[in-house]
């Protein structure tokens, strides 16, 4: 594919399927038909030119290639007619239409992208399932993708894709989006599975390069779409400036060899500005609506890191304050740990493991592992160190934290 | 209109005695959820069921018929009761599945019925 195709692809891919899962009441249609018009696309643009709308030719010749296969195949259409009727008694267009009718309904609802969101992340089907719907239909990458972007193989990609698929058919899944009741739930789900992605690609959990910028470019980009469809869900416009925020020191992150820079030692010079700007810039919009979520939260206390010019003249009360907000709202283990670690910052080493040993460890939750034995380091206490260091290399399978976990064990060794 | 099974699972210690004030509670929650469903349309079968422990399994093979004693499946949970309901769409189940496990106090499976 030439790049103009591919950056129409990944910016179309997802809003086409969109609407023509809507337009033919089937999702396999529809994927069909959008690779289709692709295909077409990748043929006549290098002659003719890329026409002034991509994303409506792409939509139309896909929706016009689907009711010719229709047509030809007329047992298939009597069962995809069916199959309307089933699904859109929720939706805009006629609940009956006739084959006929078809082209009277291609008009694009911006709304298309968001029913397919909430699709995607039904609760009714399992995370990995969400996570590996969601990039597929919403993101358009293959299969092949998604297993290398997951580090699982490829037929177990293809087996929770299909499956998915057909749980969504024979339960009949409506494509609408949430009622206001529902809503809250189904948000959830959706900013969950997107903040997912975005992790996985950031820390991968195994594999030797500590980042893979697909999977958080690629949640990045669909936080955005959801930013802009729901700008008025405050904890939407929390996740993508949490996302961008954390995404601005990507680069400060890691060494030349690839291994893990910690916060405290990064090279902020290398902080991206503009994501910090644009991330400060959305964590004010949206803290001034006076509805923190968790992920408003945890955005302003990214925004107070990187606000600070050194690491030492990070405002911890503040990052302490938030974290107890948080915890108000999120009371969970990961939320205690942190915020232990912003009282040491403030009270020294003692009084950050005394918060520590508070919580409700969960055992194999490597960055607790981690965070005792840089403050057993700290307060003198090396044996007792090396045991977590250890403890939290058993604990990861990624190299580049390995290589630093493994670095700091042996300091703490003395060796 | 898309009909749902709803199924309502107990582990194995499950005892039909409604004399208990607890039992005979769910009891009258369940009934006043019966009475909403059909009040929306919903309502299609129910029914309660001795204890999986009275069931037999019936084969046919070989021009043969023969029987065993219990239940099909060797698992500790059981199937206690059930509905088969009319929604539009899986939400619309799902709801009525989230009001039927507070009636029951009991987890409930949600199946869409082929047709």
């Amino acid at each position: 594919m030439t790049d103009a195709l591919e950056a129409v692809f990944r910016r179309e891919a997802g809003r086409c399927t969109a609407t023509l899962i809507r337009v033919l009441g089937d999702i396999d249609l529809a994927e069909d038909a959008v690779a289709e018009a692709f295909a077409i696309a990748a043929e006549q643009w290098p002659v003719r030119g890329i026409p002034p709308n991509p994303g409506g030719w792409i939509t139309t010749t896909a929706r016009n290639r689907a009711i010719d296969r229709l047509r030809r195949e007329s047992s298939r259409a009597d069962r995809h007619i069916a199959a309307l009727r089933l699904h859109t008694h929720d939706m805009e267009p006629d609940p009956t239409p006739e084959l006929e009718e078809l082209d009277l309904l291609i008009d694009v609802f911006p709304d298309d992208q968001l029913r397919l969101m909430f699709l995607c992340c039904h609760p009714a089907l399992a995370a990995d399932s969400r996570v590996a719907l969601t990039l597929r239909l919403l993101g358009g990458l293959e299969t092949g993708e998604i297993a290398r972007g997951f580090l699982v193989p490829e037929p177990t990609i293809a087996q929770r894709i299909v499956r998915a698929k057909r749980k969504l058919r024979d339960n009949r899944a409506a494509y609408r989006i949430p009622r206001a009741a529902e809503l809250p739930d189904r948000l959830r789900a959706v900013l969950a599975v997107i903040y997912l992605i975005y992790t996985e690609g950031h820390t991968a959990t195994s594999g030797p390069a500590l980042t893979r910028i697909d999977l958080s470019t690629e949640a990045i980009r669909l936080g955005r779409v959801l930013a802009t469809l729901m700008p008025d869900e405050p904890e939407v416009i929390g996740l993508v400036a949490l996302m961008l925020l954390t995404e601005a020191r990507r680069s400060a992150r890691t060494d030349t060899d690839g291994s893990m820079i910690r916060l405290a030692d990064q090279d902020r010079a290398r902080w991206d500005r503009s994501l910090i700007d644009e991330g400060h810039g959305l964590v004010r919009a949206c803290l001034r609506r006076n509805q923190p979520g968790p992920f408003q939260l945890q955005a302003a206390i990214a925004a107070v890191h990187n606000d600070a010019p050194t690491a030492e003249e990070t405002d911890w009360s503040q990052i302490v304050a938030l974290y107890d907000q948080l915890y108000a709202i999120l009371p969970s283990p990961v939320v205690a740990l942190n915020r232990a670690v912003a009282v040491a910052a403030i009270e020294g080493p003692s009084a950050g493991l005394d918060a520590l040993d508070n919580i409700d460890v969960v055992e194999d939750y490597q960055p607790y592992h981690a965070a005792r034995a840089d403050l057993l380091m700290r307060a003198g206490r090396r044996d007792e160190a090396v045991e977590a260091y250890d403890r939290a290399i058993g604990l990861t399978a990624n190299a580049a934290e390995q290589a630093f976990l493994t670095r700091h064990r042996r300091a703490a060794k003395g060796a | 209109m898309p009909q749902y099974l709803l199924s309502v699972w107990h582990d194995e210690t499950y005892e039909v005695d409604f004399s208990s004030p607890d039992a005979q509670r769910r009891v009258g929650q369940v009934a006043a959820f019966n009475e909403e469903l059909q009040r929306a349309g919903a309502w299609v079968f129910a029914g309660g069921l001795h204890p999986a422990s009275s069931a037999t399994v019936v084969r046919s093979g070989e021009g043969q018929v023969s029987m065993t004693d219990g239940p099909y499946a060797e698992t500790k949970e059981q199937m206690g009761g059930f509905w088969v309901i009319e929604a539009p769409d899986l939400d619309a189940a799902l709801e009525l599945a989230g009001k039927a496990a507070t009636a029951s106090g009991e987890p409930i499976e949600v199946r869409p019925m082929q047709g």
